[in-house]
């Protein structure tokens, strides 16, 4: 059972803060941290792996500060976004080097399960500069599990990955994390952290915005109010309509009809009868806010 | 103390990149130079201390040095490759000195063996201008890779401020301006050499600006310099990003 802690965490860069006054615990089984691009999830994540200093705050790893303490790499496994790697070694050369950084009693045998465990064992003995993106992605992952970390940080561990690699991985990591290991992966794709995650934190411009079971993020994102524009045959007619409905909260004319739907499934539902009762054609619906960005925002903002 | 994984990843990163290139070329410059020499003019002592002195000593050895002082850990600080070295329940004082101990190895291989060879080339002798500047280049490169390692770790533009300190320091200022010569590498490793020589490095044509405190200068600089890249390398400061 072990615990990643970030206690009231921050960390600026000149004046530009990256990362403002998180705290979070992390435990076993698969944590997703889920935020836009910029909001300061690798910050986050290579401060777990000790390789920033928080500006303030404390990241621990079993009460254990990470930072300055070598000696967390024991239990630590981290996997880095960034894809380069020593070019001119084999896979399995650059695997057994990790192993025996890690002064393992068996190298050998460590590796060769590693290299097994992530399906690299027909390119293992190619030269790294040889391999695809997944398959550095997979060499990237062995090199992270090959002492069996308690803990396995993962930045952005699916970019670049084909579907069949990201079924793969993710197999992989339920069947670690289902295993006791504490694993927290970053992404900004809310589909793959709620496939994998039965946890998620939410970041959003260096802020912690949410925390906590998957569902419950999940309808926090989908109840929030949902802006619309909407153009039809008679936008004054369907306007009173539309205020009439309990799902609408507000409703606006300027050219084109603007309409704040409190109840976004009632809302979709509602719309499209009430046109037809009234004999509007509805020309144009268009949300105004779908994006990543505007759903975290409103998070943020709650 | 050494990390021999460290260093044998370090070496293959070394010979197989295309910088490897630019190692064979110092040296093959050097001795293609001696041998031109010694047809044109035949074996002369005077000619060999002409050649390993300013040339040899003042421009090839800083920058041989400068290359892989930096190369062993600047190119990997910058992809960020480091990290896997660095994410290991490995001393940071074991990381250094192995990629430390590669340099020099480097150093000596494709510095110091060139410029004996030379020598012998240009003197047809052993004796003489042609160990007196092989030792000097031994200890004048550790001193360069001690320096410019710390440099890559210290800063992102190492391979800028240690081809300064290389071209305006060491090979212009500190040969030509009295005063200055007592603050470089190159003089105290020509101090040192002249201290554990004696006489055959000054028959040798073998001059230094400095006295005895040379040898002390060196030794502290070396010491210093990893003391400290020890100490930088535990709070490097990785960011995921390329900027």
């Amino acid at each position: 059972m072990t615990q990643l802690v970030l206690d009231r965490v921050s960390r600026w860069y000149g004046n530009v803060v990256a990362v403002n006054d998180v705290t979070m615990t992390i435990g076993p089984g698969v944590t997703g941290l889920l935020g836009p691009n910029g909001a300061g999830k690798s910050t986050i994540i290579h401060m777990m792996g000790g390789f920033l200093a928080p500006s303030t705050g404390s990241v621990l790893l079993d009460g254990e500060p990470v930072w300055c303490n070598e000696q967390v790499y024991r239990r630590i496994g981290i996997v880095p976004e960034r894809e380069e790697l020593y070019d001119s070694v084999t896979g399995r050369e650059f695997v057994l080097a990790n192993a025996r950084l890690h002064q393992l009693e068996d190298p050998h045998a460590a590796t060769a399960r590693a290299i097994a465990t992530v399906e690299m064992a027909d390119a293992q003995d190619r030269d790294i500069r040889t391999y695809s993106k997944g398959m550095r992605q997979r060499i990237k992952m062995a090199t992270a599990i090959v002492h069996d970390p308690a803990v396995l940080l993962l930045d952005e561990p699916f970019n670049g990955m084909d579907p069949r690699q990201r079924l793969h991985l993710m197999e992989l990591l339920r069947a670690m994390g289902a295993a006791g290991c504490t694993i927290l992966f970053s992404s900004h794709i809310l589909e793959e952290v709620e496939q994998l995650a039965s946890e998620i934190e939410v970041l959003v411009a260096g802020r912690h915005a949410a925390s906590g079971d998957f569902r419950e993020i999940r309808r926090l994102m989908t109840q929030r109010p949902h802006r619309y524009t909407i153009v039809s045959s008679d936008d004054r007619a369907l306007a009173a309509a539309l205020i009439a409905e309990p799902s609408t909260s507000s409703v606006r004319l300027d050219g084109a009809l603007h309409v704040d739907a409190t109840d976004f499934a009632a809302f979709a539902r509602a719309l499209p009868a009430l046109a037809r009762r009234h004999a509007i054609r509805l020309l144009e619906v268009r949300p105004d806010d779908e994006s990543l960005e505007s759903v975290f925002a409103y998070l943020v903002d709650r | 103390m050494i990390n021999t994984t460290v260093a044998r990843l370090t070496i293959r990163a070394m010979l197989g990149r295309r910088r490897v290139l630019l190692l064979f070329i110092l040296p093959a410059v050097l001795l293609a130079i001696a041998v031109l020499a010694r047809v044109v003019a035949g074996p002369e002592p005077q000619l060999a201390r002409d050649l390993l002195g300013p040339f040899a000593m003042g421009t090839l050895l800083p920058l041989l040095a400068l290359i892989t002082g930096t190369g062993v850990i600047g190119s990997e600080i910058d992809d960020g490759s480091i990290m896997y070295v660095l994410a290991k329940p490995i001393s940071r004082s074991s990381i250094v000195l192995a990629k430390l101990t590669v340099a020099i190895g480097i150093v000596l291989a494709f510095g110091s063996l060139p410029i004996l060879l030379a020598g012998i080339i240009t003197a047809d002798q052993v004796d003489g201008p042609a160990l007196a500047y092989t030792v000097a280049s031994a200890f004048a490169g550790i001193g360069y890779c001690a320096t410019f390692l710390l440099l890559a770790i210290v800063t992102r533009h190492a391979v800028v401020f240690g081809l300064l300190y290389a071209v305006v320091w060491e090979t212009t200022i500190s040969q030509t301006v009295p005063g200055v010569q007592a603050a470089s590498i190159q003089q105290w490793a020509l101090a040192t050499t002249e201290l554990l020589l004696g006489d055959q490095a000054s028959r040798a044509g073998m001059d230094a600006a400095v006295g005895g405190i040379g040898a002390p200068l060196l030794a502290a600089l070396v010491v210093g310099a990893t003391w400290l890249a020890v100490r930088r390398l535990r709070v490097l400061r990785i960011t995921g990003d390329t900027t």
